[in-house]
């Protein structure tokens, strides 16, 4: 398969005034044509600002890119115009924003707010555009397109204002689709049905999907790869079996004890992990997520570990994985295993 | 809406009559009387001409006589210019203080408008500063002292304008101007931290994901959603204005409403300070009126919801 | 990769968790004030402001010691006089009064009128504004309707109304400015009330048996506490406008008694003679509220959570 989309050591910090914030501190990972990637962890740790940085809606100021390349289809998004990025935009890459209450204006239809896409990217007429989009107000499952067309966003319910969102996003076809946390603000029935929706979406037309979210249990359902992220780096990545079956890094550990699971006993209690992320405005020296891991050794505080390869696709960024560690490792995961 | 409107309509009654009831009670509780050289009066000529104005009669019985002929557009004569109608005089003033007033107001709106929306979109550049200073400048430059410098550098000094009087149509540019100066002020400043806010909207970003350009998203997405609550400014700068006229006028010597207030003030012209302060209430009041009509026709929130009702 | 370099057996020593604390933040934690006071610090205006402020205080206080005249004392042989001789750093204006002297008792006139109707304005508008909130229901309908009426009306048409019922003075002044100078301040009391009294640890503490009175004092009052300071920095320019406003058209203090605005007064009189008269008491005058407005907008962006980036 080919890579659609590829991510290579992209930095990205926010200049505030009290410093520099390094949210996105060296990032890498791709997407293959018609998979979807999940992007995993806690808020805060880089993951909307990564997908929000593909598509370079990072306002700059306050916002730099620092340093690394987005190759889609080849071409450095990085270093395109604004004029260029204008044709990728809604076109080739589109985005579905976690919160449908306030990702919709106000004061323009629904229809309106959809058409303008089509028009912008499809060269169609007004009347045609209508007839798109009113194609595409069905596709997503909202009844009686028609007089919705017409609606404003404040007469939506929240699912439906989410399921326009995704009209808007898919009216032009995109080969990506960056979906940052869609079901967070939903109630949890209306959560399964739009991530069947973008399943069935994806199914029909063959996009690719970059799912931002904190909830594993999505991910276990929709994604064929997993990237774990935390204080704006990558600490584990792999295919979704990989991950699930076979959690290398520590962080991912904490992250798979704190979702509550179905054969759970009920005398067991879920275990967040203890401890905030690390302020980002000064990251530590040596792996941020030291201080909160249970098994750090010296060196964990010293020096930042790089993400190594585990197997072919399994990337793992952790002392435990050096060779000088192994006996220890051995220990900890028998450790846990006897739990 | 037309529940809405009817609520807001019978409010706004309220709110008059509360108004004229305060006003002519509070010039009656007023110390003295308004006739003039009162004391070289003999006591029967005095009461005679209390009598001729009604003036002898309780509060109360005054009170109804003059709400009565309020209703029919009678404000009472004034007691300075023997036997003038207060009604005439308002008419009379009226019509420069309108001319002068919304020059200001047109001026001012457009100004500020674009230095508002030019100050957002360039925040924290030499050009927000500009709007900045010049919002700040308009906020404390006080009009009285901007129309004495203005009538006196560029009328008297350099005698490009008129300094005084109202005979042409060159000698309202600077009392428009001495106006305007606050409403920029105001208006700038609003439309910028409406615009900021708006720029930080979530549905900004959406807009900018779907590939739309710059100016056709500034136009479409943010303008609008910045200038509907900028409707709701337009009451505090009517109020403005008049403020402004009170003194402006009388330093360029323009016959309009706000020197024929001032004059009746000190004069103690009680029946014109009413009628003036009726009218500038008036004025206020259906100014808001409308003002919260427009907002609810203009944002489909509140013009849809308010039609389910 | 990170095998190529080499490390000694003793960096793997394990050392286990140290930051074993449940979900807090771990930046640290900076006090509200000391927070807002480093944001107010980086706002460059807002401390020429505060410097402004100051300076004018002093000289205020200070500055008719350092020369030898004082403000009421004529000397007609030196009229309008537009240089600094003698120690007259000001010049003189048409009775041959020091100007300096007279600027600086009318500016401290000003500030004390200014800070006298700004403390009336807290206690009535906290006054009304927390009990509105903090009632709620009825007693807040009433007192909303109310408020809604006053705020039709310009604010100057009831400060002339009410100063006209007064006998001129410095307390005349202050208590019209005041009585309608309240309004925003309730409004911000009331709004902050309803908000926080809807919030958990009010009701918590009203579980708890806390008394109305304590509920108050202790939670609600700290957190109003901001927003009031914004409120009052504002409310001081447009005090000292509205003074001199009233003193320019007569209403105000009557010479050869001194303020800001009397002296503006009499210098727009004798404008087209000496325009030095007018304008040292304006660029006084005007700087004043530039420097509060400053202060205003610094302490507004400092102490705005939303603001916080």
């Amino acid at each position: 398969m080919s890579k659609i989309l590829d991510v290579r050591d992209l930095h990205v910090s926010f200049h505030t005034y009290s410093g520099e914030v390094k949210a996105v501190r060296g990032v890498s990972f791709d997407v293959e044509k018609g998979q979807t990637l999940a992007i995993v962890g806690e808020s805060g740790c880089g993951k909307s600002v990564t997908s929000q940085a593909i598509m370079k809606l990072i306002l700059t100021p306050p916002g730099e890119y620092k340093h690394g390349e987005v190759l889609y289809n080849g071409k450095d998004l990085v270093k395109m115009s604004e004029k260029e990025m204008e044709q990728i935009r809604g076109k080739e890459i589109a985005m579905i924003f976690q919160d449908p209450m306030t990702s919709l204006n106000p004061t323009m239809t629904v229809g309106k707010q959809i058409v303008e896409g089509i028009i912008k990217h499809q060269k169609l007429s007004k009347a045609e555009a209508k007839e798109k989009a009113i194609e595409m107000l069905k596709l997503v499952g909202i009844p009686s397109p028609e007089s919705r067309f017409t609606q404003y966003p404040h007469q939506f319910s929240g699912g439906m204002r989410q399921r326009a969102m995704i009209a808007i996003a898919l009216s032009c076809n995109p080969n990506v689709l960056i979906a940052d946390e869609p079901t967070t603000a939903l109630d949890v029935t209306i959560q399964a049905q739009i991530m069947d929706l973008m399943k069935d979406l994806q199914a029909r037309l063959g996009t690719s999907i970059i799912l931002i979210t904190h909830d594993l249990g999505v991910v276990a359902e929709t994604a064929d790869r997993v990237v774990v992220m935390y204080a704006g780096k990558v600490v584990e990545s792999g295919t979704i079996n990989e991950i699930f079956a076979e959690p290398r890094h520590p962080y991912t550990w904490g992250l798979m004890n704190s979702m509550p699971k179905l054969n759970q006993d009920r005398s067991e209690e879920l275990s967040p992990i203890p401890g905030a992320p690390p302020d980002l405005l000064a990251p530590p020296k040596g792996c941020a997520f030291a201080a909160r891991c249970k098994y750090a050794m010296k060196i964990c505080q010293e020096v930042d570990p790089e993400l190594t390869e585990h197997s072919k696709d399994h990337r793992v960024a952790c002392w435990l994985e050096h060779p000088m560690a192994e006996a220890y490792r051995k220990e900890v995961v028998e450790g846990r295993e006897s739990v | 809406m037309a529940r809405y409107i009817l609520k807001r309509f019978s409010l706004m009654i309220v709110t008059l009559l509360v108004i004229i009831t305060a006003t002519f009670f509070l010039m009656h509780s007023l110390p003295g009387t308004p006739l003039k050289n009162e004391e070289k009066l003999s006591p029967e000529l005095r009461a005679q001409i209390l009598e001729q104005y009604g003036l002898d009669k309780p509060a109360y019985v005054q009170y109804f006589k003059f709400v009565g002929h309020l209703v029919q557009g009678d404000l009472g004569k004034s007691l300075n210019y023997d036997g003038r109608e207060v009604t005439d005089m308002l008419m009379q003033g009226f019509g420069p203080s309108l001319l002068i007033g919304s020059q200001a107001l047109l001026f001012g709106v457009l100004i500020g408008l674009i230095l508002g929306v030019l100050a957002a979109l360039k925040r924290n550049t030499w050009l927000d500063s500009l709007a900045t200073g010049a919002s700040i400048m308009g906020v404390s430059i006080p009009s009285f002292v901007l129309a004495a410098l203005l009538a006196y550098f560029v009328g008297v000094k350099l005698g490009w304008l008129p300094a005084t009087g109202y005979d042409t149509y060159s000698a309202t540019i600077m009392p428009s101007f001495a106006l305007s100066f606050a409403v920029i002020a105001q208006i700038s400043r609003y439309v910028r931290t409406e615009m900021v806010e708006v720029l930080e909207q979530d549905y900004m970003r959406t807009a900018k994901a779907k590939g739309i350009n710059r100016f056709a998203i500034l136009v479409r997405h943010a303008l609008r959603n910045a200038l509907i609550p900028a409707i709701t400014v337009m009451g505090p700068l009517a109020v403005n204005i008049i403020t402004g006229s009170l003194v402006v006028e009388g330093i360029f010597a323009i016959p309009g409403m706000g020197k024929m207030f001032v004059e009746s003030i000190l004069n103690n012209d009680y029946t014109v300070i009413m009628g003036t302060t009726i009218f500038y209430s008036v004025l206020i009041v259906v100014t808001l009126f409308i003002v919260d009509l427009l907002y609810g026709i203009i944002d489909p929130r509140i013009r849809i919801t308010g039609a389910k009702e | 990769m990170s095998t190529e370099k080499t490390y000694t057996p003793d960096l793997f020593e394990p050392i286990g968790q140290l930051d074993k604390r449940a979900e807090q933040l771990n930046r640290k934690q900076v006090g509200v004030w000391k927070d807002a006071w480093l944001r107010f610090k980086q706002n460059k205006g807002a401390l020429l402001g505060l410097f402004l402020v100051l300076v004018i205080g002093l000289l205020a206080i200070f500055g008719p010691l350092i020369n030898d005249y004082d403000w009421s004392s004529q000397n007609v042989t030196i009229k309008n006089q537009d240089t600094a001789v003698d120690g007259h750093y000001f010049g003189t204006d048409h009775a041959g009064r020091d100007l300096w002297q007279r600027v600086w008792y009318g500016a401290k006139v000003s500030l004390m009128i200014a800070f006298l109707a700004v403390f009336l304005d807290v206690i009535i508008g906290v006054t009304i504004g927390g009990i509105s909130g903090y009632f709620g229901g009825r007693v807040d309908a009433v007192i909303q309707r109310f408020i809604e009426i006053i705020y039709s009306i310009p604010n100057l048409i009831i400060i002339i109304l009410l100063i006209m019922l007064m006998e001129p003075g410095i307390w005349a002044i202050a208590i019209s400015i005041a009585m309608t100078g309240w309004v925003p301040m309730s409004r911000i009391v009331r709004a902050q009330v309803l908000k926080l009294r809807s919030q958990e640890y009010v009701l918590a503490a009203r579980t708890l048996g806390a008394s109305h009175k304590r509920i108050l004092l202790k939670h609600l009052i700290p957190n109003v506490i901001g927003p009031i300071i914004i409120a009052v920095t504002f409310s001081i320019p447009s005090a000292i406008f509205f003074e001199a406003f009233l003193s320019f058209i007569g209403l105000g203090l009557r010479p050869p008694e001194a303020s800001l605005g009397v002296l503006i007064s009499e210098g727009n009189g004798f404008m087209q003679l000496s325009p030095h008269n007018l304008i040292w008491p304006a660029t006084v005058l005007s700087i004043l509220m530039f420097a509060f407005n400053m202060i205003g907008d610094g302490l507004r962006d400092a102490l705005d959570p939303r603001m916080k980036k």
